[in-house]
């Protein structure tokens, strides 16, 4: 016993490591001295770069490619050259606002039930993550327990997540179950539109809520408490001191979180695709499951009119990105 | 000494390496799905190929069948995917099989034994041999003979139309409080049969698709009216966007629904997941104005072009075509065969359940009524851009995003799409 009571896995590995170090530190110096400091920076800089072009670039390039071609066929010299047919398609509209006026409609369904979800999801998320926050910061019982009763459906694969409240919000689930107990009628939770929308909605909220929460709760801490002791001698009410030191101190988490919720919410597609298909009909068919219908699942596949909706969907993307960029900016610089 | 001791690592090696002669055999991937018990019986049967054949390994990768809809048709546009596949999308798909013709041990086997079915698993003009059907298919309803019973319900007869089914179904779920009075899978070839029993057909002179009409409009309408009044299962179709299938067997098998319009295919399932919890009947395929059809169709086992191994693959094909496998293989799956040599009535089909022998001699009576129309679809390159154009906008029409009007004019701009 007395031999492990000193030891440390620090202690073990010491050894090797410095070992390691001596024999990787003789080329670097030797790559130093003919390269200099510039080629040592192309020399740590390469490998991710690599990495980065041939998962992000690459592909990209190669869906710009799709775009552009025809057919069914998968690989690129078997693909015809079509030029913006697949994004004239896409964008063949009579009026954008009725999708049966387009000659894609489902994709211009797709795309204002992107936008409902969005608008809907992203309010609710940041709400509850607010206040979640607000009162997870508080002096509660358990704090540390109820903190990781909200974080921990972050950890759950969408998958999971979709199931599970498939099961629970199904004609014969739980949550039926309990309204047949109290004499009420049951609900079709997934299969009309206005309850599965905010099934999806909610659902969707319950499984993401715990990692805005983390980051609202990482910026309330940051908030010196002095500036509420201050303000409490002054007499200021709870409420004028969240909207003048609270809300002002927290806003670039509160950047953050919009903005990754944004993001998130215009991707949206593994938990709702388990929890309602799309359904009912199309009212929860979103843009992410869209593009993959058309591009994999559907009988017969199209990855040309499939790859220019993602190229609309990833510019989309890029404007919120550069909004978050810029909005982050301009914060800096008030 | 030296010498002895090398005389004798050589001969270790030797019979090691004989010993171990399947690490040398030449593997073969075949990609499988199931619907009833199908999976083990074809690793049964595979097993004992290879103990008779040690220089091939025939590895059986059981996958769901959204795997082989989804999945394997990306792998093979790739130009990848196993060996050999079992599939539903035969012909739409076809120019992936592979001619197997010059490396069979008895082309004319093949051709007596499956000629009839060969069309369905080639190109259009094409004389190649691509593989076989594991079984012939032909869609159906089913009935559930104690809920009939205890609504006191007479079953409609052989002849009875959808309209008689309907309404006897509406009858029972009435009586016996269920959800709904039928339920039919979510997929375009499912309600295929009983657009033909109106007059439909799909297939224009030159081939092409026809544009949809007034056969497939009158029982589309009635299926979506039918929804509408709370009589059709409303939860399979309109729970999915797109053309993904669902089947509605669980809600058969739970006894939600007396009525059940699926094929075959089910009796297997049906048999094992319902046990003895309530009698059942094959009904055939209910009539229409036009016909009482269903749709024949089936799985087939084909070979794929892409393989490195297609002597391997040839040989493994050719024990599963042979009549003695294909016999054992049907008897103990519960499938009707598509051997020609092979009749359905000759096998002794492996249950002691007369309602599961009275359902597959349902289904071989049925076959006989097929139409025309409905059996010019396997063969017909274009079928699954309609079925998909079907399942897509008549859900739509279900969930009242689209009005019927609507939903014929983007079917049948949707296949024009995809045809052209």
């Amino acid at each position: 016993m007395a031999l492990f009571k000193n030891f440390s896995i620090g202690a073990a590995l010491a050894v090797p490591i410095s070992y390691l170090a001596n024999a990787v530190d003789v080329p670097l110096r030797w790559w130093q001295r003919v390269a200099g400091q510039g080629g040592m920076i192309s020399f740590f800089l390469i490998p991710n770069m690599l990495i980065f072009a041939m998962f992000v670039i690459v592909p990209l390039a190669i869906n710009i490619v799709y775009s552009v071609t025809g057919g069914t066929e998968l690989f690129l010299t078997e693909r015809s050259y079509v030029g913006t047919e697949h994004f004239d398609r896409l964008l063949d509209c009579s009026e954008y606002t009725d999708p049966n006026s387009c000659r894609e409609d489902l994709f211009w369904i797709a795309i204002w039930n992107t936008v409902k979800f969005v608008f809907t999801q992203v309010s609710i998320m940041v709400l509850i993550a607010m206040i979640t926050a607000l009162i997870l910061n508080g002096k509660i019982r358990a704090r540390g327990f109820w903190r990781a009763v909200f974080f921990f459906p972050v950890l759950l694969s969408p998958v999971v997540v979709g199931l599970i409240w498939q099961w629970m919000l199904q004609r014969q689930g739980v949550f039926n179950f309990f309204l047949f107990q109290f004499d009420m009628e049951s609900i079709n939770w997934l299969t009309e539109r206005s309850w599965a929308f905010g099934a999806a909605v909610g659902v969707s909220v319950w499984a993401h809520v715990g990692f805005y929460v983390l980051i609202l709760l990482a910026g309330l801490q940051a908030i010196p408490k002095d500036l509420y002791e201050a303000a409490e001698m002054d007499g200021t009410k709870p409420g004028r001191a969240f909207w003048r030191i609270t809300l002002p101190l927290l806003w670039p988490n509160l950047l953050v979180v919009i903005v990754l919720a944004l993001i998130r919410a215009v991707q949206i597609f593994d938990e709702v695709y388990v929890l309602t298909g799309g359904g009912p009909g199309t009212s929860n068919l979103y843009l992410t499951q869209y593009i993959y219908e058309v591009g994999f699942a559907s009988i017969l596949r199209n990855p040309g009119v499939a790859s220019a909706a993602s190229l609309i969907m990833a510019l989309v993307l890029v404007v919120l990105t550069l909004a978050q960029l810029g909005l982050t900016r301009w914060r800096d610089k008030q | 000494m030296k010498n002895k001791i090398r005389q004798n690592i050589l001969a270790a090696v030797i019979s090691t390496t004989m010993l171990s002669g399947g690490a040398f055999a030449e593997d073969v991937r075949m990609m499988w799905y199931s619907d009833g018990v199908e999976g083990e019986v074809m690793s049964d049967l595979l097993d004992r190929f290879m103990k008779k054949n040690p220089d091939i390994n025939v590895i059986l990768d059981n996958v769901a069948y959204q795997v082989i809809q989804e999945q394997l048709p990306i792998a093979l546009e790739a130009g990848n995917g196993p060996d050999i596949a079992r599939v539903t999308n035969i012909k739409a798909q076809a120019k992936h099989w592979l001619d197997l013709t010059p490396h069979l041990s008895n082309a004319e086997y093949w051709r007596k034994s499956f000629g009839d079915k060969a069309d369905w698993m080639r190109p259009d003009g094409s004389n190649a041999i691509t593989g076989f059907m594991t079984q012939l298919t032909l869609t159906g309803g089913y009935a559930n003979k104690t809920l009939f019973e205890q609504a006191n319900v007479p079953l409609p007869g052989a002849k009875a139309t959808w309209d008689e089914w309907v309404d006897a179904s509406a009858k029972v779920a009435a009586n016996q409080q269920l959800v709904a009075a039928f339920a039919v899978d979510r997929s375009g070839h499912r309600i295929s049969g009983p657009n033909v029993s109106f007059g439909a057909n799909y297939i224009a002179a030159d081939g092409k698709p026809n544009s949809v009409d007034e056969g497939t409009k009158a029982f589309v309408k009635k299926l979506v009216d039918w929804t509408n009044e709370g009589k059709h299962y409303r939860d399979v179709w309109v729970s999915a966007a797109g053309s993904s299938y669902r089947s509605a067997a669980e809600e058969f098998i739970n006894a939600q629904v007396p009525f059940y319009y699926s094929g075959s295919w089910q009796i297997s399932n049906l048999a094992t997941k319902i046990g003895d919890d309530f009698d059942w009947v094959a009904t055939g395929s209910p009539c229409g104005t036009a016909a009482c059809s269903g749709l024949a169709g089936g799985a087939a086992l084909v070979a794929i072009k892409y393989t490195k191994h297609p002597k391997a693959v040839a040989r493994v094909m050719d024990y599963l075509a042979s009549a003695e496998v294909v016999k054992e293989f049907s008897e103990r799956t519960l499938f009707i065969p598509a051997h020609t040599g092979l009749s359905g009535r000759d096998l002794n089909f492996d249950t002691k359940s007369e309602q599961v022998k009275a359902a597959l001699s349902g289904f071989m009576d049925a076959s006989a009524n097929v139409a025309p129309n409905a059996l010019a679809l396997p063969a017909w390159k274009y079928a699954s851009a309609y079925y998909g154009a079907l399942a897509t906008r008549t859900s739509q029409a279900m969930a009242g995003e689209l009005t019927l009007d609507q939903a014929f004019s983007r079917m049948d701009s949707d296949i024009a799409e995809k045809v052209k």
